[in-house]
């Protein structure tokens, strides 16, 4: 996985200033989309850093996501200053449990062991009284510094969205400049020849395995903010593989293939909604052909 | 007691169409290297046609043999024209393609036969109720089921120990290179294995068709079980699933029935115990 150069991050920046200006131009349908694939490139930028760096294939995102995003619900009303650590720290915890046991496993083994967990996140919320309900609940949203008017909401949360994925997205690109960062596309290469050479190959795994997933649980808590309701849907493995195929589309060579993969995905199905009732079909023929045909994604075609 | 020795029965009759499925399933795996995660709407079809041929024919019983033979070929040319290409693909590869055919099978099949829910009629053959041990009855499709899957499963352990064709399916899930240097017909072997496990899958799902009622997520959840049997039990390994599909099948009846609440966390945790003790199954080699 690459990074880009300073000329890629100043067009993704320009790409940000436009969506910056959309409470100039823009109605508030299409800001609130614009909400919506945003924060789907947040949940799939968390997974880049175990799948596109670590090569690591994790069903259990959508579970982190989901503890997230109900904790926001279990809270109640208090302040986003308190919210937002407590959703990011609930999630990087359950990834802490989690992460040790998936962990042992590799290859199919890894796979099935997180998607069982991911599971077990979604029963926890459907089935038990904790997540109020296999409904889904609204919640009441977090106070945040000023009290925010019901028009001007999508032009609010379209903004704090933007900026929190640009914060995450400067974040990662750090931490994949760190030796740390060099050491997990080692352990994509050739996980044996990194232990061999004295890097403890677990623990690596296991710090990027809980940084994903209190990113997970952040793209969560924004979801949960921007909605104002959650439902146990969001843990489901459907949910985890949505973000993987965003990954997929995007481009798992380069660090900003979610956030192109999660716009990709956004206006195909905002496409295929307006085309047809029928939009699994298309939602299907488009990971078929991204499967089959654009194997290095839409963001890494030119290396 | 004697409700918990019918709950019993029930269990081992769920872990036995596990078994049928994730059989299949570990086979796919072990001999092919491919995750299926479509394994569970082959279940979903098979429930389907069961009801669309009940339905038609008025007579549940050209079903079973219509799921195998549907099942059959529509595996092998599934086989033929997308799996093989992604035999030696990444895991996120055949995650997503499994994962678009998922969504083509349900969008197929809500065009076909709507979202509603359907009940399968028992067959009026076995609609009738047996006496088991303390005086409780039982109904005798469930244990027509039973009968069935166990017959399956003893013809599969005979197939794969006693034929050639078994030794050869057998040595691939062990080391598939050496099958390929042994001039096996390897790609042969994975059309068979993939067929056979696409029929027995769908097999389950007509069999199943009469004890649950037949509906639109019912692929996705038995998807799960299996392919913690299939952990559990260890990639490749038949005799694996055998035991870990009873064994999944008992605790999943049985917290359904005494813990609702948290049956689907109690299988996962399961998982989650054995796979902390042994990382690669109970009855695996490595």
């Amino acid at each position: 996985m690459t990074r880009l150069g300073p000329r890629g991050n100043l067009f993704l920046a320009a790409a940000a200033l436009v969506l910056a200006s959309m409470p100039y131009w823009s109605g508030l349908y299409d800001m609130q989309l614009a909400s919506t694939a945003l924060i789907a490139a947040m949940f799939a930028l968390s997974l880049q850093i175990l799948t596109g760096a670590a090569g690591l294939v994790s069903l259990a995102h959508a579970g982190f996501f989901g503890v997230g995003a109900y904790t926001v619900y279990l809270l109640g009303a208090g302040s986003i200053f308190v919210t937002l650590p407590a959703a990011m720290l609930s999630a990087g915890i359950a990834a802490a449990v989690i992460g040790p046991i998936a962990l042992r496993t590799r290859g199919f083994y890894f796979l099935m062991t997180t998607l069982a967990f991911g599971q077990m996140l979604f029963f926890l919320f459907h089935d038990t009284p904790l997540g109020g309900g296999a409904d889904g609940v609204f919640l009441t949203r977090p106070s945040m510094m000023w009290t925010v008017t019901k028009s001007a909401r999508p032009a609010v949360f379209l903004l704090l969205n933007l900026v929190t994925l640009s914060l995450m997205y400067l974040g990662l690109w750090w931490l994949m400049g760190t030796m740390f960062g060099h050491a997990l596309l080692g352990i994509r290469i050739n996980e044996d020849r990194m232990r061999a050479t004295g890097h403890d190959v677990q623990r690596l795994k296991l710090i990027a395995f809980i940084v994903s997933g209190a990113l997970a649980g952040l793209a969560g808590h924004m979801a949960a903010l921007t909605d104002a309701f959650v439902s146990p849907e969001i843990l489901d493995w459907h949910h985890s593989a949505e973000a993987l195929l965003m990954i997929l589309l995007g481009g798992i060579g380069v660090l900003h293939g979610p956030i192109v993969g999660a716009f990709a995905l956004t206006l195909v199905r905002e496409f295929g909604q307006s085309v047809t009732e029928r939009q699994r079909l298309i939602e299907g023929m488009v990971i078929l052909a991204a499967v089959l045909l654009l194997r290095r994604g839409l963001a890494g075609w030119r290396r | 007691m004697d409700g918990f020795l019918v709950q019993i029965i029930n269990g081992l009759q769920y872990g036995l169409l596990l078994f049928l499925i994730s059989s299949g399933l570990t086979l796919i795996f072990g001999v092919m290297g491919v995750i299926n995660l479509a394994h569970g709407s082959l279940f979903m079809i098979g429930a389907y046609l069961a009801y669309v041929v009940a339905g038609i024919t008025g007579d549940f019983w050209l079903a079973p043999p219509a799921a195998i033979v549907g099942g059959l070929g529509f595996g092998a040319v599934l086989e033929r024209v997308l799996f093989q290409r992604f035999r030696n693909r990444e895991h996120l590869d055949q995650v997503l393609l499994t994962f678009a055919l998922i969504l083509l099978f349900e969008e197929a099949r809500a065009s076909l036969v709507g979202n509603e829910f359907h009940a399968v009629a028992v067959p009026a053959l076995l609609d009738f109720s047996v006496p088991v041990v303390g005086g409780f009855a039982y109904s005798a499709y469930r244990i027509a089921v039973l009968g069935i899957c166990l017959l399956v499963a003893a013809g599969m352990v005979l197939f794969l120990g006693r034929t050639r064709v078994g030794a050869s399916i057998r040595a691939a899930a062990e080391n598939p290179e050496m099958v390929d240097l042994l001039g096996i017909d390897a790609r042969l072997i994975h059309t068979l294995v993939f067929a056979a496990g696409t029929a027995l899958a769908m097999l389950a799902g007509a069999l199943a068709a009469p004890l649950q009622s037949v509906y639109p997520g019912m692929g996705d959840s038995i998807l799960i079980a299996s392919f913690i049997v299939v952990v559990i039990g260890g990639l490749g390994s038949v005799g694996g699933a055998f035991w870990a599909a009873l064994l999944v099948g008992l605790i999943d009846t049985l917290g359904q029935v005494y813990f609702p609440q948290i049956a689907g966390i109690a299988v996962c945790g399961l998982m989650a115990l054995v796979l902390s003790w042994r990382p690669t199954g109970l009855f695996s080699r490595a």
